[in-house]
């Protein structure tokens, strides 16, 4: 999860603050001291923190902090809205042309993910704005680095250009440029060698390949486990390119991602997206406010909510919550409810955008995700009757289904407790809906609720 | 005798600076020793404001926060009791603490310690990008150049083409390779690699895994397998488990470190990347909490640019350098 340490170390910053009465010099000298050391702990840039508490200090300070009756809150907000400041605002969108091929150049450190990450843009470009993309195999220097492209590009469904490792990577550029105008396409994206900014001569390449393609992206890849040096990295490619965008990588770790509150202060460079995950379908938009709200533990309740409705099934949920509504609840919909919560992404996903999570331990949320993959196992070595009326269920019944799903009584009966649980749940909150009130936190949530038998 | 007066002798009179050492970190160096010696110039005499911009040249090298401020404070605190008060006998005493917080974790030795018989087996570890393959390929080179008959297993079945990029090594290194299918199980291959190991009478085993965050259960769980059929198979196996660090990394190499040691039992680690302009400060931060040595370097992207670790040559280039 993005910056959970992060969020942990503003949350217990945050809830010494709440104990207090008043905000006095003396306790706000040893919380801004907290947060120096949170901040540098998670490798944002000295010169950063260094304005950051400065700046939270005075904020603090003129809107009367200190004093007030309810301290935390205003102090919250105060660190929010820098957070926000330094994460940066605007638009961070792509400019994608209408009449002519965009060009996107991918540059930056060895081993930042530049590939993998060209393949996930080109399979977010293809899925989300319907564009014909074209890959380049631009990094002739690396061993096996074309060939990793032409896997990538193949496994999300784009065409590649490969001139082998014999032709220079400018030249390369703008074949691809001229196949793409010639043949249509939307999108070219040229993945170049990874590089260090002090490397004079492949730092020239680049800009040869600018000059030659004038690209309309560029956007620079950064690794969210980078320490203080980052900074200067991003400052250096911006000074040589002209960057349009950066690109955090491997935010699925627990990395804290400090590069990712300095580089936009540090060189005025905006993150426009980040990657998330080993899949190809692990890529977002990179969202500032929402991404302040996540490191303060607020949740990040909007992208949930947009990948709910994106990924989940409407007519399945439609159904669903018309037999739940007539009380027809039964052991299908539970398993259809498990897939549709499923595609939203894993548990520890789901719970890091959901805002007052209590902390829950990786063992915990494996075990959550193992028991729900074993629901679907033992309710498809049911018969339809069964699944429909679970009620019949007796001891010879479950034997069978005990052997044939290859798990022991004592998980069927498990599971039979958690659909009895789920389906009282489910009845509650239909009855709410029915009065008109609905429980807050549930709008369009759908199964999510049921999840609460699990794991434990 | 200060430990840079000690280090400058040691070194200039046995005239054995490494150059390639030097050249390759002069990025680091000079940033870092020349903002040390800067820092010395523009105070006649030291105070507080002359302690922060200390610490700050730390925490900027990410030697990590709660470390720098511990060792400026023993700086300090030796500073006071020794009433000194001249930038460069400080500078001197800052270096002096580095050096015995590292040297006093215990004795390295940077080789692959050689098991007597059968085939020594190095697993090589780490998250995604930071140089795995590469490395191996250096470290593979560097005792085929001592005359061990080395054998390449390519375990990392998940990333695109990572298995050619590790052929692509071998065909060069002319050196024989294992590999299993793409998406093959990675312990299957490390099983076939130990197999092959001893039945050709291999003295090392390299076998290179897929990049994994450390949070990723799963992929850990994979590493202990991979392990246990390693063990299973040649008795004793790893005998060495690095971990590949790369020098941009900031604070969460030490939890790499921590979490990575606990399901492979590192004995190593190398630091790549470190021909740019990271200072790669994290090795002290991992030392000084896991104890875990830093063993050899990568300093550029040719075969022969890995480099034993030698903690003298590190400080030497890190602090003393150009002054």
């Amino acid at each position: 999860m993005p910056f959970e340490n992060l969020t942990d170390r503003f949350k217990s910053i945050f809830k010494t603050l709440r104990g207090q009465a008043r905000l006095t010099e003396a306790n706000m000298d040893s919380i801004m001291k907290e947060i120096r050391v949170a901040l540098l702990d998670a490798d944002v840039n000295y010169k950063v923190v260094k304005e950051f508490t400065t700046n939270v200090r005075d904020k603090a300070v003129h809107e009367k902090v200190i004093g007030s009756l309810d301290p935390s809150q205003v102090f919250v907000k105060i660190v929010h809205d820098e957070l926000e400041e330094l994460l940066g605002s605007g638009d961070n969108s792509l400019k994608l042309n209408a009449n002519k091929p965009t060009i996107i150049m991918m540059v930056g450190l060895q081993g930042t993910g530049k590939t993998t990450t060209t393949g996930k843009l080109a399979y977010y470009l293809k899925n989300k704005f319907n564009k014909k993309v074209l890959v380049a195999a631009c990094d002739v220097y690396r061993p096996a680095a074309i060939d990793q492209l032409v896997t990538v590009a193949k496994q999300v469904g784009v065409d590649c250009l490969n001139m082998g490792t014999e032709t220079n990577p400018v030249d390369i550029a703008k074949a691809a440029k001229e196949k793409a105008y010639n043949e249509h396409y939307g999108v070219v994206i040229l993945d170049t060698a990874g590089r260090l900014q002090i490397d004079d001569r492949l730092m020239d390449e680049l800009n040869h390949m600018k000059d030659a393609v004038e690209p309309d992206e560029i956007l620079l890849l950064v690794d969210a486990m980078s320490g203080q040096d980052a900074v200067n990295v991003a400052t250096a490619f911006n000074e040589r390119l002209a960057l349009t965008g950066c690109v955090m990588s491997k935010l699925d770790g627990d990395a804290r991602g400090g590069a990712a509150l300095s580089i936009k202060y540090m060189s005025g460079v905006p993150i426009k997206f980040m990657g998330t995950g080993e899949k190809f379908t692990d890529f977002d938009v990179f969202h500032p406010d929402r991404m302040a709200d996540r490191i303060l533990g607020m949740g990040d309740v909007v992208t949930l909510v947009e990948q709910a409705e994106e990924k989940f099934d409407e007519q399945e949920m439609k159904k669903s919550a018309n037999r739940l509504y007539s009380g027809q609840y039964d052991l299908n919909d539970m398993v259809d409810n498990l897939k549709q919560v499923s595609k939203i992404g894993s548990f520890s996903k789901i719970m890091s955008l959901m805002p007052g999570m209590p902390k829950v331990t990786k063992e915990q949320l494996d075990r959550a995700e193992r028991q729900a993959k074993d629901v679907e196992t033992i309710v498809n070595s049911m018969t339809p009757e069964e699944r429909a009326h679970p009620e019949i269920l007796k001891y010879s019944r479950k034997v069978r289904i005990a052997n044939g799903s290859g798990k022991t009584l004592a998980d069927i009966n498990r599971v039979l407790k958690q659909y009895e649980e789920m389906k009282a749940q489910m009845k509650q909150v239909s009855n709410m809906t029915k009065n008109g009130k609905m429980p807050t936190g549930m709008g369009g949530m759908g199964g999510i609720g049921g999840l609460g038998g699990f794991g434990r | 005798m200060g430990l840079i007066s000690y280090l400058k002798d040691k070194f200039k009179k046995k005239d054995n600076v490494d150059e390639k050492y030097v050249s390759g970190m002069s990025k680091s160096r000079q940033n870092f020793s020349s903002r040390l010696s800067d820092l010395s110039r523009s105070y006649k005499k030291v105070n507080q404001e002359y302690f922060d911009d200390l610490e700050q040249i730390l925490i900027e090298s990410d030697v990590g926060v709660s470390l720098s401020i511990r060792i400026i404070e023993e700086v300090l605190e030796e500073a006071k009791t020794q009433k000194i008060d001249n930038p460069e006998e400080i500078n001197e005493i800052l270096v002096d603490k580095m050096f015995s917080d590292y040297a006093s974790k215990g004795e390295v030795v940077n080789d692959i310690q050689f098991v007597a018989s059968g085939p020594t087996v190095l697993l090589v570890v780490g998250v995604n990008g930071v140089g795995k393959t590469t490395s191996i390929a250096k470290l593979a080179y560097r005792y085929k150049e001592q005359g061990k008959k080395v054998m390449l297993c390519a375990a990392d079945t998940f990333r695109a083409a990572a298995v050619e990029q590790l052929k692509v090594w071998a065909d060069r290194l002319e050196i024989p390779i294992v590999s299993g299918a793409s998406n093959a199980d990675p312990a299957s291959v490390a099983y076939e690699g130990a197999r092959r190991a001893k039945q050709e009478g291999i003295d090392l085993l390299i076998v290179d895994t897929a990049g994994r965050l450390q949070t990723k259960s799963n992929l850990m769980d994979e590493l202990a397998k991979i392990r246990r059929v390693l063990s299973k198979e040649i008795e004793g196996a790893p005998h060495e488990c690095f971990l590949i660090i790369d020098a941009t990394t900031g604070q969460n190499g030490v939890i790499q470190a921590k979490q990575f040691n606990e399901v492979c039992n590192l004995t190593g680690i190398v630091i790549t990347k470190m021909d740019g302009t990271s200072k790669g400060g994290i090795i002290l931060a991992i030392r000084d909490e896991l104890g875990i040595p830093v063993r050899f370097i990568g300093l550029g992207e040719k075969i022969d640019d890995l480099e034993e670790f030698d903690l003298d040559q590190y400080l030497y280039g890190l602090c003393v350098g150009n002054s």
